[in-house]
């Protein structure tokens, strides 16, 4: 019974959580990813990017909410998603067609990218305040919770009580759904091997008669699609604050680095690796161990490795010591 | 130096600048506008010297600002002889902890530097360590932060004069950028913008959290001045006779006594605060200026020559056999000093530090976006950089309101719009910055004032 009990604790405070925070930052870190691995620079607007396409789906959710058109048991949001991804990818081509083209013809160096990545950070950053303000929303409606602490309780006679949010249901199976779709499209269709092709060697890649504004294209669009999913099951799952998003933008590019930069399989791992340490970490196991421990061997401390407060600069140390270590990656990185 | 056009157009811009806003807003305002300025200035120089001089990308600013605001609350806060006295020891024995820490990976590092499993053991020995300190730690922290914990909570500073701190600050942002270039310099530009960025936000958290040190998100308030303060002024005989003289011919036209007095007790408190500002603005002014010597003999010297060779081709200054990674170190740490310089001087004009406070949009990017827009590789076009920068975050606020006065006019006090729009009139600042950058990346991809190529 205290082994049961002990398991249910770990997957309440630590799985759960974990996998549903790791689906977030693994859909984020794929996007990161793949601008980097066909366009060749960090995108630093990519958590106002994300910021985005949340906002637009907040929205079209209040729209829908207004005229009472709401999705049962599920959050508003997924109806008012299309919507959304339509937009960002709108935005996403136009700073493409305005910004980026320019640089990518001259064949400016990655600094500059990064430089104008920034420019388009602020002018997105103000959009989305302007718009929407700087403040905290919440836009989940519908069912909060698939099964409830007490009820699991109750249900099984444990001590522990195993809480699932409907959020955290819904978040898994959109990224599990969205990442199917994705890898099969890079690694069976002929577009998606060429999107590859493109990111192994571009040279090549031209040679071979692949043509290099549709790749560009398709990028900007698969990216928008993952910016926009992702922010919204964030928003979802937690609440909508234009700088959280700008924050959430660090473990990102941490969790695209550790998993090699240019590689979404490395990323999608990557996002799980530092979700799962920043909850990990910084959990206190005292319960834990008095479950598992025989009596009188209960420890008297938190046993918790560093305080929440370092939730953040976890992910950043991991990053480090990756760097020190495997400056490509856990995998090897430059490859899509 | 007077000769070059380059200082000309700077420092008029700035004269100018300044004057416009206080013959259009308030005196108090323009000087106030004029410190933040320089201030800016000297972040944007040191910037500059990593970015321009050496094309080390460094998105830290914000943690070495923190660094040297940190400096001013350890120099200048006077100490809290019942927290040392609670846990001083416990603190005392947790640095010594570290320092064996940081010492025993030294060596290892020096003794067995070939050693196939070298890098892991220390990695042991760092993450072993964590949970250690916290042990020994742990205890004294929780003691120091109980008492007087709404007033104190913290071991306080040296009780010195605030200017100190800026040295300080200096220094130990150097140490810091020493271990951080160890660590992040040898990464291609990109990858170094990241992790410069993601340690400077490890920085943040520990000054954010580590409230025995800082007093952490508690912010620590009413710091010293190297300058006189407002109500010492206000009444000192010297001062008020000052604001007499200057302002006699407007008092002469008051008769009344009564009414005379009153006029120039107004005179005499606005006129302080102004005075306040002035010295500010002179001291910032002096430390602008220094610094700007200096790194134009440096820029112009054979050092300055063989940074900007390493810049250029970092190869072929290889091959002349210039030590790449010694000099990338050193600039990164004179960079990063003079960056704390400025963290320290912006905390003694606010006269409070607020952790809280640092965000890598207002405190990193901005910094980047002045250099950028001022001129990658040119002290002046830093300072200038510093200027327009500021002035147009300042004043954008009250242009947009003015904009969107002008385009909905025709629409209702009341209407949601205008009302939505006259709210989020802060966040135009942002969207000035962000199409400013853009433009200038686009159409003087090498900033308003471009880096002089000398041709012997």
């Amino acid at each position: 019974m205290d082994f049961l009990n002990s398991i249910i604790l770990l997957t309440n405070f630590i799985i759960v959580p974990g996998i549903t925070y790791g689906s977030q930052l693994a859909l984020g870190a794929i996007g990161v990813t793949l601008i980097y691995g066909v366009l060749r620079f960090a995108n630093f607007a990519y958590g106002d990017l994300m910021a985005f396409g949340t906002m637009i789906v907040i929205l079209v959710t209040w729209i829908l909410q207004s005229k009472g058109i709401t999705f049962g048991l599920l959050p508003t949001a997924l109806l008012a998603l299309p919507v959304g991804i339509l937009l960002t990818i709108a935005v996403s081509l136009f700073f493409d067609k305005t910004v980026f083209e320019y640089y990518r013809n001259k064949k400016s160096d990655p600094v500059t990218f990064i430089v104008v990545s920034l420019g388009i950070m602020f002018v997105l950053n103000a959009v989305v305040r302007i718009i929407i303000g700087p403040n905290d929303i919440n836009f989940m409606d519908g069912h909060k919770f698939i099964m409830k602490a007490r009820e699991f309780k109750q249900m099984t006679g444990l001590n522990e009580g195993l809480a699932l949010k409907s959020t955290q249901v819904i978040t898994l199976i959109t990224t599990i759904i969205t990442c199917s779709i994705l890898f099969y499209f890079l690694n069976k269709t002929k577009t998606g091997k060429s999107m590859r092709a493109y990111s192994n060697n571009e040279d090549l890649a031209l040679l071979s008669g692949i043509d290099p504004k549709k790749i560009v294209l398709l990028t900007w669009i698969i990216v928008s699609i993952l910016a926009t999913v992702a922010g919204t099951l964030y928003g979802l799952d937690k609440s909508f604050k234009p700088f959280t998003y700008f924050n959430n933008l660090l473990p990102i590019f941490a969790a695209t680095i550790v998993g090699g930069i240019g590689n979404p399989l490395g990323a999608f791992y990557g996002g799980f690796l530092i979700a799962f340490s920043e909850i990990g970490l910084t959990y206190a196991y005292k319960k834990f161990f008095k479950y598992i421990m025989p009596e009188g061997l209960e420890p008297s401390t938190l046993i918790q490795f560093i305080s929440t407060d370092y939730k953040f600069a976890i992910s950043f140390a991991i990053l480090i010591v990756v760097l020190i270590f495997r400056p490509n990656g856990i995998f090897k990185g430059k490859v899509i | 130096m007077i000769k070059n056009s380059d200082f000309k157009i700077c420092f008029s811009v700035m004269t100018v600048l300044t004057i416009l806003v206080g013959l259009f807003q308030s005196w108090g305002i323009a000087l106030s506008m004029l410190n933040l300025c320089l201030i800016s200035a000297v972040m944007a120089m040191g910037v500059n010297i990593q970015w321009g001089f050496a094309g080390l990308i460094n998105f830290g600013v914000m943690g070495f600002l923190a660094i040297g605001g940190l400096a001013t609350v350890l120099i200048s806060v006077p100490p809290v002889p019942e927290a040392w006295s609670a846990g001083g020891i416990g603190i005392l024995v947790s640095g010594l902890f570290l320092l064996a820490v940081v010492l025993s990976v030294l060596i290892i590092n020096k003794r067995f530097p070939n050693h196939k499993y070298k890098n892991y053991f220390i990695f042991v020995i760092i993450i072993l360590s964590i949970p250690l300190l916290k042990f020994i730690a742990g205890p004294s922290i929780s003691k120091i932060e109980s008492i007087n914990a709404a007033t104190s909570g913290f071991l306080g500073g040296a009780n010195l004069p605030i200017i100190f701190s800026w040295f300080v600050g200096a220094i130990l942002c150097a140490l810091v950028a020493f271990v951080v270039g160890k660590v992040c310099l040898g990464l291609r530009s990109d990858y170094l913008a990241i992790s410069t960025l993601l340690v400077s936000g490890i920085i943040i958290t520990i000054v954010k959290h580590e409230e025995w040190l800082s007093r952490g998100v508690k912010n620590v308030i009413g710091l010293k001045r190297p300058v006189p303060y407002e109500v010492d002024l206000q009444n000192s005989e010297w001062f008020i006779k000052i604001v007499e003289f200057l302002n006699s011919s407007k008092l002469s036209k008051v008769l009344d006594f009564d009414e005379r007095t009153s006029l120039l007790n107004q005179l005499v408190i606005s006129s302080s605060g102004v005075f306040v500002k002035l010295c500010f603005s002179l001291i910032f002014l002096a430390v602008v200026l220094i610094i700007l010597y200096f790194f134009e003999k440096a820029l112009n010297s054979p050092w300055g020559r063989m940074m900007r060779a390493i810049r250029d081709n970092e190869e072929a200054a290889k091959a002349m056999g210039k030590n790449v990674v010694k000099q990338h170190l050193f600039i990164f740490m004179l960079g990063s000093a003079i960056i704390g310089f400025a963290g320290a001087m912006l905390v003694t004009y606010d006269g409070l530090f607020t952790p809280s406070s640092y965000q890598p949009l207002r405190y990193t990017f901005l910094i980047w976006v002045m250099v950028l827009l001022g001129g990658t590789g040119n002290n002046y076009g830093a300072i200038l950089g510093g200027f327009v920068v500021w002035f147009i975050w300042i004043q954008s606020a009250p242009f947009a309101l003015l904009v969107i006065n002008i385009f909905t006019n025709h629409l209702d006090e009341t209407n949601y719009i205008r009302e939505h729009l006259v709210n989020s009139v802060p966040y135009f600042r942002y969207l000035m910055m962000g199409l400013g950058l853009l433009l200038v990346m686009r159409y003087r991809p090498k900033g308003l004032l471009p880096e002089k190529i000398i041709k012997n």
